[in-house]
């Protein structure tokens, strides 16, 4: 422990009050800058429309909601999140979207004994080895949707798929998720560099492998690219595509348009899923914001819900920070993604879902549930997890 | 076969490279200016093509109000800032075109999203075509191709057979001199820093429909154009062209060919890891490499 942690540490118990909470105070630490911050900004609206519903309270206390900006960059996050512990005293953390920065923030926000609900995907050492009481998870294992994939791709009897992610550690952990539920061959493994714009090369080392599926963990303006790319060479009727959720997203969808037809990808929610709690989701957030809903806007809701159920469930005596924690590790709200409890590396459990890109009534594109692919999944590392 | 469709498609990704870096190295050889915010006119053009083709279906109009607007916002940031940097050396210009960069990026932000917007391939290019059995190529890439054919074959037209020609050479060879002899250089700058303006926008409409139009796009594609640049040849169109064709063949075939070649001779696990990043680095080593042999590129501007 560096002094200055400690600092923070010992400025953070002092900052406990022995009173009871009149308050309470959300620290949103997410991506404002760049072109990544499209996605982030949802996660925000999702919580805040979320806030709408209750006027502004979780259980019985009011919120307070401090925006602050990590810049998809681990040290400025850092500084970001010790402003937000030191001034402004946040009792619980949320927002954060990539890894590298959840990574570099995630141990600052343990020892402040702050609760940090990460609302995006959970890097393998969180889940895993490196768990904490302090730490949550209301999204995914990062590998989990890549063996949702690997299932539904092996039950539809794929013998031979071909393999494309980004060369970075994060893309060959996916691959390495969708091989650990595939049972078939790969024809051939891509890696393409991050940030690569034309994929004409890769596309032509899929056709020529021959596959009969190709699997593709890529994001943002790399999945735009790609898929666009892929339906304009004619392949997309050839070889079926699958995606890890992100590939398929709704941000991705408005990108690529009409190119994303018929490609499958598995997600732990999706907007037509048929349970009231999503339904009311769906239909507040086409009137507030006059677009369906993402993923990621589905993660800042359902995190808003889980902290205002264990709020309602301790009478607002967050104070108690071990009888807090035990409410959320209870989760009793009813999440818009169906079947939800935290396994014992308080992740969640949960349910599947394949869902493949089709044209609505009104001839826009978007994902539609096909299938259940699995039922209460809990993620590989939650048996490493000791706590 | 995959050899000569990979060929294709380095010829693509070549004339791809060159339509962004013809106008750079117009501004960079003849204006001096280091204009970091180049790709910021390849993000506007692709964006007003976006917008226009979905509003009126036609790409022609499409084309025609993308190079108009940056075209017409380049010469008027030429004119109100960058001609207060060109003595100041390539340290302000570069802060200045950086910060022109952020207001670009958070302006698209505010009139279009955060997301990346949607722009397709144009119907009558959405095909493929059978160039030899086995062999079928996407139209619209195709297209790209002949795009930058004609834009090169135009633009050596324009270098050596015109008045204007003739002035951009005299100033990308002696800026002092051609003052000298009664050249209007502040109003040649004004133009040529329009052209290649709407030269980066002709490129953003024209990748618009195969690469994601979104904030940051022109950052992610201006180094490589750099590059080609300083390989060519700064402020040579010919450079400018040759550098493209080279740099895109070797980052295509290093991407093609090496993860394969070098599992001949590794095993498959640590070629499938080493190959993508050797392939990765080829074209900066390529760079190195030439600027040690012919420090002022391939094709230098000046005789």
């Amino acid at each position: 422990m560096n002094i200055r942690t400690a600092l923070l540490a010992a400025l953070a118990l002092a900052s406990t009050p022995p009173w009871a909470a009149d308050k309470i105070t959300i620290g949103f630490l997410t991506t404002r800058t760049g072109p990544l911050s499209g996605i982030s900004g949802e996660k925000l609206e999702g919580f805040q429309l979320y806030l709408k519903t209750t006027g502004g309270k979780l259980g019985r206390l009011p919120v307070e909601v401090i925006v602050a900006d990590d810049q998809n960059n681990p040290d400025a996050g850092r500084q970001a999140f010790e402003r937000l512990a030191k001034r402004d005293r946040v009792d619980v953390l949320t927002g954060i979207m990539f890894s590298n920065v959840i990574l570099s923030v995630a141990p600052a926000a343990v020892q402040s004994k702050i609760f940090f609900i990460n609302s995006n995907v959970q890097p393998s050492e969180l889940a895993g080895e490196r768990c904490n009481p302090y730490i949550f998870n209301t999204a995914y294992q990062s590998d989990d949707t890549d063996e949702a994939v690997g299932r539904y791709v092996t039950e539809r009897a794929h013998k031979n798929v071909a393999l494309l992610a980004p060369n970075f550690p994060a893309g060959r952990d996916h691959l390495n998720g969708f091989k650990r539920a595939y049972k078939g061959a790969i024809a051939v493994e891509i890696l393409p560099k991050v940030g690569q714009l034309d994929f004409s090369v890769e596309i032509a080392q899929i056709r020529a492998a021959k596959p009969d599926a190709v699997f593709v963990f890529l994001f943002g303006g790399m999945a735009v690219n790609f898929v666009k790319q892929y339906a304009q060479a004619g392949l997309a009727k050839e070889i079926p595509l699958y995606g890890a959720a992100s590939t398929l997203e709704e941000d991705v969808l408005r990108g690529a348009g009409e190119s994303a037809l018929g490609m499958v990808s598995a997600s732990n929610w999706n907007a037509d899923l048929d349970n009231p709690a999503n339904k009311r989701f769906v239909a507040l957030h086409e009137k507030e914001y006059k677009r369906r809903p993402s993923l990621y806007s589905f993660q800042g809701w359902d995190t808003a819900a889980l902290l205002d159920a264990a709020v309602k469930d301790v009478d607002g005596k967050i104070e108690n920070r071990e009888a807090f924690r035990a409410a959320l590790r209870k989760a009793s709200f009813s999440s818009a993604r169906g079947p939800f409890k935290f396994g014992p590396n308080q992740v969640p459990i949960q349910d599947w879902y394949a869902r493949r890109v089709e044209k609505d009534a009104q001839g826009q594109v978007v994902n539609r549930y096909l299938h259940t692919v699995v039922r209460g999944h809990a993620d590989a590392y939650a048996s490493q997890c000791k706590m | 076969m995959l050899f000569l469709e990979q060929t294709l498609n380095a010829l693509q990704l070549g004339l791809m490279l060159f339509l962004i870096a013809a106008g750079l190295t117009l501004v960079f050889g003849i204006m001096d200016l280091v204009n970091l915010a180049h790709g910021s006119f390849y993000m506007l053009g692709a964006y007003v093509a976006a917008t226009v083709a979905a509003k009126s279906g036609s790409f022609a109009a499409a084309f025609l109000v993308a190079l108009a607007a940056a075209a017409g916002v380049g010469m008027l940031v030429e004119w109100l800032l960058l001609r207060r940097v060109y003595g100041r050396g390539h340290l302000s210009q570069v802060l200045v075109t950086f910060a022109l960069i952020l207001i670009a990026n958070e302006t698209v932000r505010w009139i279009w999203g955060a997301n990346p917007i949607d722009m397709g391939v144009p119907r009558s290019l959405a095909g493929s075509v059978a160039l030899a059995p086995g062999l079928s190529y996407s139209e619209y890439r195709l297209a790209i191709i002949v795009a930058g054919l004609a834009l090169a074959a135009a633009l050596f037209w324009m270098v050596n057979c015109t008045r204007l020609g003739i002035w951009i050479r005299a100033g990308a060879s002696n800026r002092d001199m051609a003052r000298a002899l009664g050249v209007d250089t502040s109003r040649l700058f004004t133009l040529v820093f329009g052209l290649g303006a709407a030269l980066s926008a002709f490129a953003g409409a024209m990748l618009g429909p195969i690469l994601s139009v979104q904030v940051g796009m022109g950052e992610a594609i201006i180094i490589l154009a750099f590059v080609v640049v300083v390989i060519g040849g700064i402020g040579s169109v010919r450079g400018a062209l040759l550098g493209s064709i080279v740099v895109a063949a070797v980052d295509t075939y290093g991407r093609a060919f090496l993860p394969s070649a070098l599992g001949a001779f590794l095993p498959l696990d640590i070629a499938t890891h080493l190959g993508p990043g050797l392939s990765q680095v080829s074209i900066f080593v390529l760079m190195a490499a030439i600027l040690f042999f012919r420090p002022r590129g391939l094709m230098p501007a000046t005789g």
